[in-house]
């Protein structure tokens, strides 16, 4: 009823924005298991996720996080933090920002942005995790190699957008969002869209352009 | 009573964003809310609203030393601002500076996004645009906007009070420099008129833009000053009204609730302006004495009285916004986050202060029943805000270590 009190987020997010969980406080980095740093200061948010993990049962221990954040990201990792503890490392591997998001009660479209930094730190620590503890083969998966840090987009991605039929620059970025935010990685990505081109459709393809 | 109340003091610091009306403009405007008629009329409605208009006009003109004809209600600032720009684009051909070719604008990199988005739009109808860069504090540099004025350039618009950092320009200065070489000159004085003196003939320019809504006047209405015999083209077509300058039936309770506001302001204003200065001062100090590792933003003198932009490293603009918020302030920031657009504030990247600065960037701006109280209270409470936010920053970890 109180309208003056009503929040652009939801409650969900907003407690977990005033009272985050699992924030790393004066624990030893060193006492962790695996550690993941994403983002990029220039795009305002960066953020590092620390695991423990029960290597019997390989599942997470427990979860600690610090961020450059807004709202959005603060509570997103905050609920991821909480939903991850006890969780198989492979499972927590999958959680996506979707998952977070349904958990949150939903986050304004122009937020989900913000929100996709805490899985992306977390897989970064399981795999980090997994490199350290001579489990190479477990990290197959994120061997694609992420060109736009903003949007989190691989090079994998953009092959798959070639091969989907994405032909164009602009084409790339309807279909994967890359560069679309600090655009340092325009360049880098308009030369692998051309690799991709070139190396599934020959010469033709760039014809088509 | 609901239990979700967080705060139950609220304090408004964000007066460059929007104020609220002043108590005389809402007495006025419920006033005259009854008188509908149409100011085209000729029988008694339509005159007896048409002369609260003229009288509004007149308020407006005298206080910026413009002649009445010379001034244009327009339904907001970014309005005027588009207007003026609608020169370059005359379909008829009416304006002068079609024919002189003169097809360069020349502006600032800390415009309103009205002007700078309008240009934009400009380049593809074949206008040149300059930028002019401006230092740390957010002045222009007269030099280079001498060196860049050339024969094609039909207009220079700079404006005069930055919204997000409050730095005045030295706007008779920019104009003697842009009127020695001929060329038209219109200011954005959105932020300044009703906060510093404004004289249009003393500062010597063509147009210039002022906005209602923040000076304590309505919402959806502003002024253009254009001056007698300059280059005009109408960006709102199919109507005599404002003498064919500006179509459409006039927002006629917006109109004479902004007279009423620039009549307030010319009361109120001098006075005011010099206790907010006070106040900013006691605000700026306690956020320098209290929290470490800041930067003021603007410039430190020639500055909007009731404007601070502050920096704080390793804190994110957006959460600082919120949780201030939670604690019943209202601020605003360049961060990204808040704008949606995820790029932090053009106008904080163009003093040169690194991205992640701007990402962290608080404005507080004060207003006419802003108070000493309201000042200690956000100074009570703006630290922990920060504290909480670096104890969990990645970004703020890493800079003590260093």
């Amino acid at each position: 009823m109180n309208q003056e009190n009503n929040w652009v987020y939801t409650d969900k997010l907003k407690e977990h924005f005033m009272n985050p969980k699992n924030i790393l406080k004066d624990e030893d980095v060193q006492a962790f298991d695996g550690k993941g740093v994403v983002g990029n200061m220039k795009c305002g948010d960066e953020m590092m996720m620390l695991i423990k993990v029960d290597k019997e049962k390989q599942t997470i221990a427990d979860c600690k996080w610090k961020t450059y954040g807004c709202a959005s990201a603060i509570a997103s990792t905050s609920i991821l933090s909480e939903m991850v503890k006890g969780m198989r490392l492979e499972d927590a591997y999958h959680v996506s920002p979707k998952d977070v998001t349904k958990e949150l009660g939903g986050l304004p479209v122009h937020k989900i942005h913000c929100s996709v930094l805490g899985d992306k730190a977390l897989r970064a620590a399981i795999n980090d995790y997994y490199r350290r503890n001579g489990m190479q083969e477990k990290i197959e998966k994120e061997e694609a190699r992420i060109v736009c840090q903003c949007m989190n987009v691989t090079d994998h991605e953009i092959e798959h957008a070639v091969l989907e039929g994405a032909r164009t620059f602009l084409e790339l970025q309807e279909r994967t969002k890359l560069g679309t935010v600090c655009g340092q990685c325009q360049d880098e990505a308009a030369s692998l869209l051309e690799e991709y081109i070139q190396k599934h459709f020959g010469p033709e393809g760039q014809d088509q352009i | 009573m609901s239990k979700n109340v967080v705060s139950q003091r609220r304090i408004y610091f964000d007066h460059n964003a929007t104020t609220p009306l002043h108590p005389e403009v809402i007495k006025t405007m419920t006033e005259v809310m009854p008188a509908f008629g149409n100011p085209s009329s000729l029988h008694s409605f339509g005159r007896k609203v048409r002369q609260l208009v003229e009288e509004a006009r007149q308020q407006v003109s005298s206080f910026i030393g413009a002649n009445p004809d010379d001034i244009i209600f327009v339904g907001s600032g970014s309005e005027a601002n588009n207007t003026v720009l609608s020169i370059f684009t005359c379909p008829s051909m009416q304006c002068m500076l079609q024919s002189q070719a003169r097809t360069e604008i020349i502006t600032t990199k800390i415009e309103h996004p009205c002007i700078l988005e309008t240009c934009k739009c400009l380049v593809d109808r074949g206008t040149t645009i300059s930028y002019l860069d401006v230092d740390r504090y957010g002045k222009i540099d007269i030099e280079q906007l001498k060196s860049t004025i050339t024969a094609k350039t039909g207009l220079v618009s700079v404006m005069m009070a930055n919204n997000e950092i409050g730095t005045i320009q030295d706007i008779k200065a920019i104009s003697q420099v842009v009127r020695s070489k001929g060329v038209l000159f219109h200011t954005d004085a959105v932020q300044a008129v009703g906060k510093v003196p404004v004289d249009v003939k003393d500062l010597d320019v063509d147009f210039l833009s002022l906005s209602g809504h923040k000076i304590y006047g309505p919402k959806g209405i502003g002024a253009l000053y254009v001056k007698k015999g300059v280059p005009f083209c109408p960006l709102i077509r199919g109507g005599h009204q404002e003498k064919g300058r500006r179509a459409g039936t006039e927002n006629t309770l917006g109109i004479i609730g902004l007279g009423k506001a620039i009549e307030m302001r010319r009361l109120e204003m001098k006075a005011e302006e010099a206790r907010l200065l006070e106040l900013k001062a006691v605000l700026k100090k306690g956020i320098q004495e209290k929290i470490p590792d800041i930067q003021f933003n603007g410039h430190p003198t020639d500055c909007l009285a009731g404007t601070l932009n502050v920096s704080f490293q390793g804190a994110e603009g957006e959460a600082i916004l919120l949780y201030l918020d939670l604690e019943g302030i209202a601020v605003s920031t360049g961060s990204a986050c808040a704008s949606g657009s995820l790029d932090p504030s053009h106008v904080l990247l163009a003093t040169g202060i690194p991205a992640e600065q701007a990402h962290g960037s608080i404005r507080l701006s004060l207003g006419r029943a802003s108070t000493k109280e309201e000042v200690e209270y956000v100074l009570d409470k703006f630290p922990s805000v920060i504290k909480k936010i670096r104890s969990m920053s990645t970004a703020y970890a890493k800079r003590s270590k260093s």
